[in-house]
């Protein structure tokens, strides 16, 4: 028995649809769309506000996306920071499908923010990606797909990751897991994030990425470590996110590859970052982010040596004030030595 | 380094540098150029932190500016109108507009370089 276009139609647009179960969350318009789930705009009649919901494909929706979901879920749970969307609810859809609620952001990714806005707007929303990033690593965590597109500007200044969905957890130590007190771990040390090979390493927060088999190639072209390309998923450490702020840089800040119009000091920075040897890379997305600081106070980077006519004209643009005021004191100086003279 | 401090310390060190160019501008005062340095150097004293104690309190880059250019001129204004003890010559100009300029750049400085007092709690 075959069935009508019009009932195959209908029952499709029954499976694509995502209602949670009970009359807690009322299903609005999609809002958008990435490689695993659809996030749609929904109002919490609980607690009478707007939330995001995260539905889980439903040309995706086997066993692993499944996992992969609700990992996502739990490691956006475990990273409370100002910089990460807040989870409020895990669950799963009437047929079998994974669902997260969390907080309804708005705002523009980052590409559409870096057409309108001055470089150094721009490169100070780079350093709070690179802080919470960072944050990020100190428990634990590595986004493996950063990009301008999983990067949001609100429209009071938040900078929020998104899609951590291809997240991997490393270990850090025991320690470094929190105490589940919700006391959150010391910073590790420089490039400490270390791959966990079993489940019980990390017993206190989400399972230690167990989807991501060799030569499985996760990330976004252009944007991915080569380790990522390679399908080398167990080298992802601290230096992989590295590679990926280093290319959102250079995306953002030179629009396009080769970034010809950046200051030298700068196109050295997301140089480094993008090294394709890890140990050749920043160790930390703190030390990246400290060399944009210094690039933004007009300080030297350590990415790159600058020569002396350099050094010079970075020198009187961060005084150019001052020593303009110096020279005109030394300018009247000289009017009235001239005027004795006549 | 706080923004009276910075005043004292560059009102000070421009205020001295200020009085030494008076060997190159009036060579004659070089008997007497121990005196205008030191009281060059007190004058930029005083008014480097009188405008570092107004930069404290008011967190304003053209404020900090006009402060430091008023009270420099008014400190160098006795000095103006005073004459020379030796010669009978008055140096007017030559000391208004350089003190004022010096004024400028430590009430400039004040603003644009000294750290904020941190509030206390």
């Amino acid at each position: 028995m075959t069935l009508p276009e019009d009932a195959l139609a209908h029952l499709q647009r029954v499976l694509q649809t995502a209602e949670p179960p009970g009359d807690r969350y009322t299903l609005q318009e999609p809002v958008g769309q990435g490689g695993m789930g659809t996030v749609y705009r929904a109002f919490d009649r609980a607690l009478g506000r707007d939330v995001a919901i995260k539905v889980l494909r439903g040309d995706v929706a086997d066993a692993e996306a499944a996992v992969r979901l609700e990992r996502e879920a739990r490691i956006l749970a475990r990273l409370e920071h100002p910089g990460i969307v807040p989870v409020h609810d895990v669950g799963v859809l009437a047929d079998g499908r994974v669902f997260y609620v969390m907080k309804l952001v708005r705002g523009r990714r980052l590409q559409e923010f870096a057409r309108s806005a001055s470089r150094s707007d721009v490169l100070r929303v780079v350093l709070r990606v690179c802080e919470t990033v960072g944050f990020a690593h100190a428990h634990g965590v590595v986004h493996r797909d950063l990009k301008p597109s999983n990067i949001m500007v609100g429209a009071f200044g938040e900078v929020l990751v998104l899609d951590w969905g291809i997240a991997r957890v490393v270990g850090i130590g025991r320690a470094a897991a929190g105490d589940g007190a919700g006391n959150g771990p010391p910073p590790p040390p420089v490039g400490g994030l270390t791959s966990v090979t079993s489940a019980g390493d990390a017993a206190t927060g989400p399972a230690p990425d167990p989807v991501t088999a060799p030569g499985t190639v996760l990330g976004t072209p252009g944007f991915m470590a080569p380790e990522q390309a390679q399908g080398q998923p167990g080298l992802a450490d601290a230096r992989t996110d590295v590679y990926g702020l280093g290319a959102i840089l250079r995306a953002v800040v030179a629009g396009e590859p080769g970034g010809q119009s950046a200051p030298r000091p700068l196109a050295a920075i997301w140089a480094r970052a993008l090294s394709a040897d890890p140990t050749a890379r920043y160790p930390s997305a703190a030390d990246l982010g400290a060399d944009i600081t210094r690039f933004l106070d007009a300080q030297p980077v350590t990415a790159y040596r600058e020569p002396f006519h350099e050094r010079a004209g970075r020198v009187f643009r961060k005084y150019e004030t001052a020593i303009i005021l110096v020279l005109t004191y030394l300018a009247v100086r000289l009017l009235f030595l001239a005027m004795r003279g006549f | 380094m706080n923004k009276p401090m910075l005043g004292l310390v560059l009102g000070g060190a421009l205020g001295a540098l200020d009085g030494l160019s008076a060997l190159a501008s009036a060579p004659e005062v070089k008997p007497h150029i121990m005196g205008i340095v030191v009281g060059s150097m007190g004058k930029g004293l005083v008014a480097g932190i009188l405008t570092g104690v107004v930069a404290r309190k008011v967190n304003n880059l053209a404020i900090g500016i006009a402060v430091g250019i008023v009270i420099a001129a008014l400190l160098a204004l006795p000095f103006a109108l005073a004459a020379d003890p030796a010669t009978g010559k008055r140096y007017f100009w030559e000391i208004m507009i350089p003190g004022s300029i010096v004024g400028l750049i430590v009430g400039y400085a004040t603003q644009k370089f000294g750290q904020p007092v941190p509030q206390r709690s």
